[in-house]
């Protein structure tokens, strides 16, 4: 019988088995419609959007590690703690010992790397639960970052340093050229460089869309339905413009927006397109079968952990030189806000399913709701109690949807 | 006699498909009642339906029981008037004890204080009727699967049962486990436990029971008294299939070529009691287009020779050598043994085959993702032609490739497994347990693609805990008891009493 509904063509049909992705895209869309009412336009405002991305880039970027993680059948629960640790460690580096950023920067990363692989050694070769392993984890850098810090703040960073943050990619045509398109745009501003590289990215979509639809067609896949295609890159390809022009009326493009828009496209391509991507789907899905066809299951596991310590120091990096400061409680509970992004995103507590892009929309409804209910002056007190019901409501979402 | 229960025009519609269409079934007072059917037939479907599961009222049709118009509401609602089944997946908590499985949900207690000396003495008595020597307190995990059923139907006695549903009740026994479970329901039935047994063995089928039902494709084909008429296993399986399976067996050109795999004195411990030797001094070979068996009890070690073997994916402290067309081979580690040219299609297909969530093109290329990527790179084009390719070759029933894998009857599973490792290429394919838990006409759709294999010179060494299969499909058979070999058979000298005394005289 399911098979007969899945072979049944249809758009009501097709629109059923793909509710969850439609919803999250349509989910984010209403929940920024709303807060752009609420807030009297507040919302989408230039200096806003870019501040959305500035403020949400380490917890897409985190994201995008924890899904990997989690696709494997684990979860990591000190990526708060770790990118705190890490923060406080580049700033005793850089401000206290006068080293290199750069240098302190590849170190960070280094010391991200080599956490992610003592706890992914304990879970992939001694076989403790993740979340043990990684609570221990929380504990323990939360507390060497105090040490660390010695209970102070240390800042503030040089200025190359917050570039990572705060900087932003100058435009490519003279400032006179721009001066006079922002006096047409009637802003202060305008950078041709986003309006360029907001078209670009929506012609590749569509240039990628449409070559994977020519492909089912040829293997005659039932794929998604002309109009749906349609609509749905309709609007990513609207908002992308509207964003990149609004951005570009600002300051342009922030460097962190680059770093986190390259990141996702890595990701999403290693996830969906190579063998290492699709054994880690396979380790989550079923760990003996995916064992007994020849995967290193413990090896996977092992480059999950490593692969998410790196991006959780990355996110330090980020988070620091956004606020100048490395402070104690840097990080506290960030982790909640990853893995709270990476479910709503659609993936599975159980392992073996879950999308990057789910990811990262995930990640921006949570911080469109964060920016929204800060903007109109709801106190701290109900945006948690809202954010955990918005979670609740999508996994309610999915186990609803399989159980029919 | 008077029948006990009678389930009239059964109809049980879910949208789109009817399950059952107008099933009869008369099952008289103390007798047991055989349902035999290829999967998919409605044999459960009419299970739920009896039991309450299919709540009274979505579906058509009448069931008295005991004399009475039942309408069940659910399951407790049929177990308070006896009818109790046990399903072929056991339903009992493995770290709790047998005392406390039988009286689960069941507790003998007053005000929610459980009165353990009674539950104790009462699980005694219990285990004394099934014939299980165990302690109540014994943990269900260090029991076997032969001795959980034996608990299970412990519970059910517990129940004051009248009627017993037994599904598939020896698909996963070894044959001594399962004669000791046919001669209990014989002496349930003399104390006056009516019974149901669903089952694709016939031959147990003929053993026990008083009247065959057999169903197909949602009706009634046909009821046998076996008391008044003879019941014979062609005739039962006509009636299943629809049409005369003349030979179940198909016939192979039997040519054993070169030499293709070697093992020479195996020896293997327990992965964690290392005093304990499971695999003793093993010597077999497997030549080209050969088809070698391995008979034995369940619990012999024939599972854990050949995941021992298969990159040391069981036991410890290995040692003996593997040659593979005269060159010792690296098989210790899992990767390494596929390269090398072997594949190991699991038992468990479920939990050790399959990845149930993902789809048969991801399924398929599991074990080969080389085979369709390059740099690391997938080509998901390239991918989805060798999936097709192997759905066409095996026919596997599904409408695309894109069907996820869990929503595929057992033996259309097993052809996706299958299809697994024949992408891998491998020299020697090990089957353990190839047809386990699939029916009569997907059981032949395998024999045949073990001899398509054997004609394109691969080597097949075969475990199976059915005699009959081994017997039909073999042309060598290794007799193995205890973690050794105890003797080895050719096709023309292998019978299943000569395999039989072969393993209990050692």
């Amino acid at each position: 019988m399911e098979q007969a509904t899945n072979n049944s063509g249809g758009l009501g049909a097709y629109l059923k088995h793909h509710i969850r992705e439609y919803g999250l895209l349509f989910a984010l869309i209403a929940i920024m419609l709303i807060f752009q009412i609420w807030t009297n336009g507040t919302l989408l405002k230039p200096v806003n959007i870019t501040n959305l991305f500035l403020q949400n880039s380490y917890i897409i970027i985190m994201a995008l590690g924890m899904l990997v993680v989690i696709v494997s059948g684990n979860i990591d629960l000190s990526v708060g703690s770790v990118m705190g640790f890490i923060g406080a460690f580049a700033a005793v580096m850089v401000v206290e010992w006068d080293m290199p950023v750069a240098v302190t920067m590849l170190a960070s990363l280094g010391v991200g790397i080599l956490i992610g692989a003592a706890q992914g050694y304990f879970v992939a070769y001694w076989k403790i639960p993740s979340f043990i392993v990684t609570l221990a984890g929380m504990l323990v850098f939360r507390g060497l970052s105090l040490w660390l810090l010695e209970g102070q703040s240390i800042g503030p960073f040089p200025q190359s340093f917050q570039q990572i943050s705060t900087g932003f990619i100058p435009d490519i045509v003279p400032t006179g050229f721009s001066k006079s398109l922002a006096e047409i745009a009637g802003s202060r501003n305008f950078n041709v460089l986003a309006v360029l590289l907001g078209l670009v990215a929506v012609l590749a979509i569509i240039y990628v869309g449409m070559r994977e639809r020519a492909r089912n067609a040829r293997y005659g896949v039932v794929g998604e339905p002309f109009a749906f295609f349609v609509v749905r890159n309709a609007i990513v390809a609207g908002a992308l413009l509207f964003v990149s022009f609004k951005l570009a009326t600002f300051r342009g493009l922030p460097n962190v927006l680059i770093s986190m828009v390259v990141l996702t496209v890595i990701y999403a391509f290693l996830t969906a397109n190579t063998t290492i991507g699709r054994r880690v789907y396979a380790l989550g899905g079923n760990e003996k079968a995916a064992k007994l066809s020849g995967i290193k299951t413990e090896r996977l596991t092992f480059l999950a952990f490593v692969n998410m310590g790196m991006l959780a120091a990355l996110g330090g990096l980020i988070f620091a030189a956004r606020l100048n400061t490395a402070t104690p409680k840097a990080g506290f509970a960030v982790e909640l806000d990853v893995i709270a992004a990476v479910f709503i995103g659609g993936a599975s507590m159980s392992g073996g399913s879950g999308k990057i892009v789910g990811a990262v929309v995930g990640a921006f409804i949570m911080g469109v709701m964060n920016n929204g209910m800060s903007i109109v002056g709801i106190g701290i007190d109900f945006q948690q109690v809202i954010k955990g019901l918005v979670l609740l409501a999508a996994v309610f979402f999915d186990v609803y949807n399989k159980s029919k | 006699m008077t029948p006990l229960l009678q389930m009239q025009s059964i109809t049980k519609e879910f949208p789109g498909v009817k399950a059952l269409d107008q099933v009869n079934l008369k099952v008289m007072e103390g007798e047991i009642h055989a349902i035999c059917g290829e999967n998919g037939a409605g044999k459960s479907t009419l299970m739920k339906v009896l039991s309450g599961v299919y709540p009274a009222g979505s579906y058509d049709g009448e069931i008295h029981y005991d004399g009475q118009l039942a309408e069940f509401r659910d399951i407790s609602d049929s177990e308070k008037r006896g009818i109790i089944i046990i399903h072929q997946e056991l339903a009992l908590v493995p770290l709790l004890s047998i005392a406390e499985n039988i009286f689960l949900g069941n507790e003998r207690a007053s005000k929610g204080v459980i009165d353990w000396r009674s539950t104790f003495a009462k699980t005694e008595d219990l285990l004394k009727k099934v014939g299980l020597r165990e302690s109540p307190g014994t943990l269900i995990e260090k029991l076997g699967v032969g001795k959980q059923q034996l608990v299970e139907i412990a519970k059910a006695l517990s129940k004051e049962v009248r009627l017993l549903i037994l599904d598939e009740p020896t698909a996963a026994l070894s044959e001594a486990d399962s004669q000791a479970l046919l001669d209990l329901m014989l002496e349930l039935k003399a104390q006056g436990v009516t019974q149901i047994i669903i089952s694709h063995k016939l031959n147990e089928v003929r053993r026990v029971a008083d009247t065959v039902t057999v169903i197909r494709d949602g009706t009634t084909v046909s009821t046998i008294d076996a008391r008044t008429e003879a019941v014979t296993e062609d005739r039962i399986v006509r009636d299943m299939v629809g049409r005369d399976m003349a030979n179940r067996y198909p016939e192979r050109d039997r040519r054993a070529g070169e030499m293709l795999m070697e093992v020479s004195d195996w020896n293997v411990w327990h992965p964690e009691h290392n005093d304990r030797q499971i695999i003793k001094n093993i010597n077999l070979n497997v030549r080209a287009g050969e088809v070698v068996g391995i008979a034995g009890l369940m619990g012999s070690g024939r599972t854990e020779l050949a995941m021992s073997i298969f990159g040391r994916s069981y036991g410890q402290n290995i040692s003996g050598e593997v040659k593979l067309k005269g060159q010792v081979a690296n098989v210790k580690e899992i990767d390494k043994a596929i390269d090398a040219g072997l594949a190991y299609v699991t038992e468990d297909r479920k939990s050790l085959g399959l990845v149930l969530d993902e789809n048969i093109r991801t399924n398929v290329t599991l074990a080969n993702l080389e085979g369709v990527s390059r740099s690391g790179v997938i080509n998901e084009n390239a991918e989805t032609t060798v999936a097709e390719k192997y759905r066409a070759a095996m026919n596997i029933r599904t409408p695309s490739v894109f069907q996820k894998v869990g929503n595929l009857s057992g033996g259309n599973q097993q052809k996706v497994v299958l299809s697994k490792w024949l992408f891998a290429e491998p020299e020697v394919l090990i089957l353990d347990e190839p047809t386990r838990g699939i029916d009569v006409g997907a059981k032949y759709e395998i024999y045949n693609i073990i001899n398509d294999l054997s004609a394109q010179g691969k080597g097949v060494l075969m475990i199976s805990s059915e005699m009959p299969e081994l017997l039909g499909m073999c042309d060598r058979i290794y007799v193995m008891n205890e973690g050794a070999f105890v003797g080895e058979l050719t096709a023309a000298e292998a019978s299943q009493e000569r395999i039989m005394s072969l393993i209990v005289t050692e």
